[in-house]
């Protein structure tokens, strides 16, 4: 099944306290210089992509999946493996 | 002159049940209310309980938006009906966009449980007019998710209209301008991150400020029925 994929990124101005907490944690495994920021990937299988699938998709990102006060969305079709 | 306060029940609130007990100790008749059904009974205002209402799942709040209860009560917030979003109810108040601005992740990353000391700062709300402007109470706050954000152009617009309605003395979670509570343009629509609902009872609070909320809403059902 063909895969439209959602990304949700906190905005670069909002704080990422759960980003920060894992940077903390790779700097005391030695990975030091790696600034994490967490976001979340949404996976959305449908039958066929079409322009009309791709526009609800990101409909239902900026209504739903993402809050747009805090994040940003980036709405992309997966690649055939 | 008492009134009929519904507290919603989502899956996986926890202070609905204290919000009710809070609501009858301050002599209201309180009315559970079921995130399922479509429409709320007749009932003169609406409490938001506190808790993890689906799970916290996507964002806090973020789900019980979606819940069918929830349309009718944002139709009718948005007609005046007095609505207060404790925590979690203050999280789906802002996801619903009936407030402005966004609950994100404490900024020093650890939950806070403790007696927090709040500032008045509007007392021209249909939840604080019981108040004095510039009062300090004692509201116990609980929250791993309570700091308050918004853009500039926001926060600028809730401080020029006097919205924020509860600002922390000591900041527990990094909000914004130290904001603890803040009202719709109304004034009908309050949320705040604190729990006045286990704040009306002496033998297990260590204030009752909790009643000034409900004693506000006294006030004012009796200033709609003159």
């Amino acid at each position: 099944m063909p895969r439209i994929i959602v990304d949700v990124m906190p905005k670069p101005e909002i704080l990422d306290p759960q980003g920060k907490a894992i940077t903390g944690v790779l700097e005391k495994l030695g990975h030091t210089g790696l600034s994490v920021r967490q976001g979340k990937r949404f996976e959305i299988e449908v039958d066929q992509i079409t322009d009309a699938r791709l526009d609800e998709v990101r409909k239902a990102a900026s209504e739903v999946l993402a809050n747009e006060v805090i994040e940003n969305f980036t709405v992309r079709v997966e690649e055939a493996q | 002159m008492s009134g009929r306060v519904g507290v919603v029940t989502f899956p996986g609130s926890l202070d609905d049940r204290d919000a009710l007990r809070a609501v009858e100790q301050c002599g209201f008749a309180p009315v559970p209310l079921w995130h399922g059904s479509d429409t709320i009974d007749d009932v003169d205002a609406v409490i938001l309980p506190g808790g993890f209402s689906y799970g916290d799942y996507l964002r806090a709040g973020a789900l019980a938006r979606f819940s069918p209860l929830m349309a009718d009560i944002i139709k009718r917030a948005e007609a005046g009906m007095p609505v207060l979003g404790i925590c979690n109810g203050f999280q789906v108040l802002c996801e619903s966009h009936l407030l402005p601005g966004a609950l994100t992740r404490n900024a020093h990353r650890r939950f806070r449980c403790r007696d927090e000391r709040l500032l008045v700062e509007s007392v021209d709300t249909v939840w604080s007019n019981a108040f004095t402007d510039g009062q300090e109470i004692n509201i116990v706050l609980k929250n791993g998710e309570g700091n308050y954000v918004a853009d500039a152009e926001t926060l600028m617009v809730l401080e020029a209209e006097r919205r924020v309605v509860f600002r922390y003395l000591e900041n527990p979670n990094g909000s914004m301008n130290d904001i603890a509570g803040i009202t719709n343009e109304r004034g009908n629509v309050v949320g705040l991150m604190p729990h006045p609902e286990h704040n009306v009872d002496p033998l297990v609070a260590p204030s009752t400020d909790g009643r000034g909320f409900f004693a506000s809403l006294t006030n004012f059902l009796s200033r709609v029925a003159a």
